[in-house]
C-alpha cells in the first residue's frame, strides 16, 4: 500500500471553487440546524402557548449581552486575521472563549436556581432548548479553542483562512438563534 | 490486511468509547450525588462515546482529525477488496458499500416479511408470540425505510451523479466516506434490539408507547438519530456537488434527469431529516431526563410527536420516490431511443413535489384527533401533489409514446415503475380524502398503497437501476434472461401479493396486528403463499447478480448506447472517473437527433490529480488516471 500526503496544490481557480463550495456547505449546514432549533421553539408554544414560568430576567439579560459581545470579539478577530494581525487576533478569540464560557456559566447558574422542574412542560422546553443552544455553544467553544493554535503559530493568511471564517460564521449562527431563543423563553408571558 | 486492520481498530476504539461514556456517567452522577446507575442514559453516553471511537478508528482520525490539531494527515490508497471495508474517499466505492450493505439490509428485511406472513396465513397464533411479531413487524418497517432512503440515494446516487455531471468526486469526499461508516453502528443497534426487550412500536415510534416500554426503544432512537445524520449530510454534499461540480457546458438545462431529481430529494433530506430525529431526542428526554414533552399527564401532548414525525416522514416518502422517478425516466429515455419528452416539465414536477412536499404532513393524522379545522387544508394540499407528480408521468408515457422499446431488463424494471405508482398513486387519493382515510386509517389498505408507491415505485426502480448501472460498476455483464425471469416473477407477486392487499384493508384488518377476524383466512393465506413467492424471485437475482459478478462476460464501456456520460468513460471507470475532462456540447436525450452529442473530450490528458497518486487502481479493469 502506498501512503501519500494531500497536500492541495490546487490552482488559483480550483482555491477560489473550493472556498465557494466549503461557504455554500456551511450555509446548508446552518438551513438544517435552523429546523432543529425552529422545531424546537414550535414545540415551545404547541406545548405551552404563551405561558412561561418567571425566570431570572436580569440573568437573562446579562448572558444575553455577554454572547452578543462575543459575537463582536469574534469578529474583531476575523479582521484581525485579514489585516494580517495574527496576535492581535488570537487574542480577540481568547476573549471570545471567556465570554462564552461566562454565557455556558450564565446558563447553568439559572439553571440551578430555576424553581420549576424538568416535569413540568415549560421546564421541559426550557431546559430543552437552553440545553441544545449551550450545547451548540460549547462545540464553539472546543472550534476556537483548536483554532488559537493555529492561529499563533500563523497559518492564516489574510486571503487564506477559511477555518477562521467557518469557527466565527458558526459562533455567529448560535448567538442569532438564542437572540431568537432569549424572547421566545424569557420576554413572551401569558396574561395573568 | 489494511482493512482488517482499520476494521478491528474501529471496533476497539468503539468499544473503548463505549465503556469510557458508560464509566464517565456513573463517574458524574456519582460526584453530584445521583444513583451511579443509570441504564438507559448509560447507554446513550456510551453510545456517543463509541460512535466517535468507531469513526476515528475506522480511518477519520488519520485522514482528518489529525488536520484539528495541526498534523499531517495520511490516505492510505488501495485496490483490490480491500477499497471496500476501508474510510474510502472515491464515491464509486461509497456508492457500491451503500448498495451491497443495503442490499443485505433489504435482504433480511424481506426475510423478516415472510416470517410475518407465515404468522398471518391463519389467524390467531401459530409461530411467533405477539410480542415477537411486534419486534419482527418494527424491525422490517424501520429497516426497509433505510433501505428506501439510502440504497437509491446513497448507491446510485454517489455512484452516478459526480460520473453523470462530469466530475471527478463528490464535492465533500471524506464527509461522503463518514456518511457511509455511520451506517454499520446503525445496523448494529438494531440488531440488538431484539435482544434488549425487541421493539414494540414499530417504526414510528409513538409515544406514548415509546416513552414507556422497554430499552429496546432507546436502541432504536439512537440508531435512527444516526441514520439521520447520514442523511441530512448526504443531502447535504449531493446540492453542493451538482451547484459546483458540473463539468465546462453542463448547464441546468443539460443536467440528466436523475441529478435533477438527486438535488430535489437532497433538499429534502437536508431540511426534514431533522424532524425524525428532534421527535426521537425528545423521547430519549422524556425516558432518560425525566422530561415531559409526551407524558400527558405532566401536561405533554403526544400529538407534538406526530406532528414533528410527520414533518419528516411525509416529506421522506419523497426523499424514497423522486429519485425513483428520476431513475426511471432517465431509463425509459435510453431504451425507448427518444428525446425524454417533456424535460422542463418533469424538472417542474420534481421541484413542485419538492416544494408541495413539506405541506401535507398532518393527513396522517386525521383519526388523531388533531382540530377539525385542519382537515380540510392537508386534504387539498395533499391531492394537489398530485399535479406535479403527473408532470412526471406526463414525461414518461411521451417518452414511451410511438417509441421504438428496447425491453431489456432495467427497461422492464423501469416500465413497472410507472404502471405500479400509478395504481399507488389512485389508491393514495382514498387515504388523502378525509371521509374515505377515516375509515381506512390503520388498515391493510394503507400498507397496499404504500407498498404500491415504495416497493413499486421505487425499489423497482432500484433494480431497474441495479441492473442498468451493473455493467457499468463490475466491468462484467448480468445474465440477460435470468434478468428477466426476475423481473415478471417479481412483478406478477408483487402485483398479486399487493392487489389483493387492499380488500381485507377494505374490510377493516388493522395493520401491525399479529391476529385478525377468521372471517379473512382465506384472503390471507392467499396473500401469504404470494408474498412467499414474491420473496422467492430474489433468489433468482441473488444468483444472477453473484455469478456475473464472478463469471459474467466482460462488459463493453457502453453496452446500452446511452449517451450520458457516465458511459462515455470505461466499465468501470478509473480512479477518477475520465481520462480526459469531458466538456458537454448537447441536450443528453436528444436520441435521433442528427449530429448531436452530449459530451466531448478534449484531447489533453488530464494531469494527476494533486491529492492522490497517478495510477491508483479505481475498478477491476479500470484504465490508469
Ligand atoms: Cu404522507
Amino acid at each position: 500500500m502506498a501512503i501519500t500526503f494531500p497536500e492541495t496544490h490546487a490552482t488559483h481557480d480550483d482555491a477560489a471553487r473550493m472556498l465557494a463550495m466549503r461557504r455554500a456547505g456551511l450555509w446548508l449546514f446552518f438551513f438544517s440546524e435552523t429546523i432543529l432549533f425552529g422545531l424546537l421553539l414550535a414545540a415551545r408554544f404547541f406545548l405551552t402557548g404563551i405561558e412561561a414560568e418567571p425566570l431570572d430576567q436580569e440573568v437573562g439579560l446579562a448572558i444575553t449581552v455577554i454572547l452578543l459581545l462575543s459575537s463582536v470579539t469574534a469578529f474583531s478577530g476575523e479582521v484581525a486575521i485579514r489585516k494580517g494581525r495574527q496576535k492581535a487576533a488570537s487574542w480577540w478569540f481568547v476573549a471570545t472563549i471567556v465570554l462564552g464560557f461566562l454565557f455556558f456559566a450564565g446558563v447553568a447558574y439559572e439553571w440551578s436556581i430555576a424553581h420549576f422542574s424538568r416535569e413540568n412542560p415549560f421546564g421541559t422546553v426550557f431546559f430543552a432548548m437552553t440545553g441544545t443552544h449551550a450545547l451548540h455553544v460549547l462545540s464553539g467553544l472546543v472550534m476556537f479553542l483548536l483554532l488559537i493554535p493555529h492561529v499563533i503559530k500563523g497559518k492564516f493568511t489574510p486571503t487564506n483562512y477559511w477555518a477562521v471564517q467557518a469557527v466565527v460564521m458558526y459562533w455567529h449562527f448560535v448567538d442569532v438563534v438564542w437572540v431568537i431563543f432569549y424572547p421566545a423563553l424569557y420576554l413572551v408571558q401569558g396574561v395573568d | 490486511m489494511h482493512a482488517v486492520g482499520t476494521i478491528s481498530g474501529g471496533v476497539a476504539l468503539s468499544l473503548m468509547g463505549f465503556y469510557l461514556g458508560i464509566g464517565l456517567t456513573a463517574l458524574i452522577r456519582a460526584l453530584i450525588g445521583y444513583d451511579p446507575w443509570h441504564q438507559e442514559l448509560a447507554i446513550v453516553i456510551g453510545f456517543v462515546f463509541g460512535l466517535v471511537g468507531w469513526l476515528m478508528g475506522i480511518g477519520m482520525w488519520s485522514q482528518w482529525g489529525r488536520e484539528w490539531f495541526g498534523l499531517k494527515t495520511y490516505t492510505p490508497h488501495m485496490g483490490g477488496w480491500q477499497r471496500y471495508f476501508m474510510f474510502n474517499h472515491d464515491h464509486k466505492v461509497i456508492g457500491i458499500q451503500y448498495l451491497v450493505t443495503f442490499s443485505v439490509i433489504f435482504l433480511l428485511a424481506g426475510f423478516l416479511a415472510m416470517l410475518m406472513r407465515a404468522e398471518l396465513a391463519q389467524a390467531e397464533s401459530q409461530i411467533l408470540t405477539n410480542a415477537q411479531f411486534n419486534s419482527i413487524m418494527s424491525l422490517h418497517g424501520i429497516m426497509m425505510v433505510a433501505v428506501a432512503v439510502a440504497a437509491v440515494i446513497g448507491g446510485f446516487g454517489n455512484y452516478a451523479v459526480p460520473l453523470m455531471i462530469g466530475a471527478d468526486d463528490m464535492a465533500f469526499p471524506r464527509l461522503n466516506a463518514l456518511t457511509f461508516w455511520l451506517v454499520p453502528p446503525v445496523a448494529v443497534l438494531l440488531l440488538l434490539t431484539p435482544v434488549m426487550g425487541g421493539l414494540e412500536t414499530g417504526w414510528t415510534a409513538y409515544p406514548p408507547l415509546s416513552v414507556v416500554t422497554n430499552q429496546s426503544q432507546v436502541l432504536f432512537n439512537l440508531a435512527v438519530i444516526t441514520f439521520g445524520l447520514t442523511s441530512i449530510l448526504g443531502g447535504l454534499n449531493f446540492i453542493i456537488t451538482i451547484i459546483f461540480m458540473r463539468a465546462p457546458g453542463m448547464t441546468w438545462g443539460k443536467l440528466p434527469i436523475f441529478v435533477w431529481s438527486m438535488f430535489a430529494t437532497a433538499w429534502l433530506a437536508l431540511l426534514y431529516t431533522q424532524g425524525f430525529a428532534v421527535g426521537l431526542a425528545m423521547i430519549l428526554l422524556d425516558r432518560v431526563a425525566g422530561m415531559s414533552f409526551f407524558r400527558a399527564v405532566e401536561g405533554g401532548d403526544p400529538l407534538l410527536y406526530q406532528h414533528i414525525f410527520w414533518f419528516y416522514s411525509h416529506p421522506a416518502v419523497y426523499i424514497m420516490i423522486v429519485p425513483g422517478f428520476g431513475l426511471a425516466l432517465e431509463i425509459i429515455s435510453h431504451f425507448a431511443r427518444k428525446p425524454l419528452f417533456a424535460y422542463r416539465y418533469a424538472v417542474g414536477g420534481f421541484l413542485g413535489i419538492m416544494g408541495l412536499g413539506g405541506a401535507v404532513w398532518a393527513h396522517h393524522m386525521f383519526t388523531s384527533g388533531m382540530p377539525n379545522f385542519l382537515h380540510g387544508p392537508f386534504m387539498v394540499l395533499t391531492e394537489a401533489i398530485s399535479i406535479p407528480t403527473g408532470l412526471v408521468f406526463l414525461a414518461a408515457l411521451g417518452t414511451i409514446w410511438m417509441g421504438r422499446l428496447w425491453l431489456t431488463t432495467p427497461m422492464l424494471f423501469a416500465l413497472a415503475v410507472i404502471f405500479n405508482f400509478a395504481l399507488g398513486g389512485v389508491t393514495g387519493i382514498f387515504l388523502a380524502d378525509v371521509p374515505t382515510d377515516i375509515h381506512l386509517h390503520d388498515t391493510y389498505f394503507v400498507v397496499a398503497h404504500f407498498h404500491y408507491t415504495i416497493v413499486g415505485g421505487e425499489i423497482f426502480a432500484m433494480f431497474a437501476a441495479l441492473y442498468y448501472f451493473f455493467p457499468k460498476m463490475t466491468g462484467r455483464m448480468y445474465n440477460e434472461t435470468l434478468g428477466k425471469i426476475h423481473f415478471w416473477w417479481m412483478f406478477v407477486g408483487f402485483n398479486v401479493t399487493f392487489f389483493v392487499m387492499h380488500w381485507p384493508g377494505i374490510q377493516g384488518m388493522n395493520r401491525r396486528i399479529a391476529d385478525y377476524p377468521d372471517s379473512l383466512e382465506p384472503v390471507n393465506l392467499l396473500i401469504s403463499l404470494t408474498a412467499f413467492a414474491l420473496g422467492a424471485s430474489f433468489l433468482v437475482f441473488i444468483y444472477n447478480i453473484i455469478n456475473s459478478w464472478i463469471r459474467g462476460p466482460v462488459a463493453e464501456d457502453n453496452p446500452w448506447g446511452a449517451r450520458t456520460l457516465e458511459w462515455q468513460t470505461t466499465s468501470p471507470p478509473p480512479l477518477h472517473n475520465f481520462p480526459r475532462p469531458p466538456r458537454v456540447v448537447g441536450h443528453p436525450y436528444d436520441y435521433g437527433v442528427p449530429d448531436s452529442v452530449h459530451g466531448v473530450f478534449d484531447d489533453e490528458p488530464v494531469p494527476p490529480p494533486a491529492h492522490a497518486p497517478a495510477g491508483a487502481p479505481a475498478g477491476g479493469g479500470g484504465g490508469g488516471g
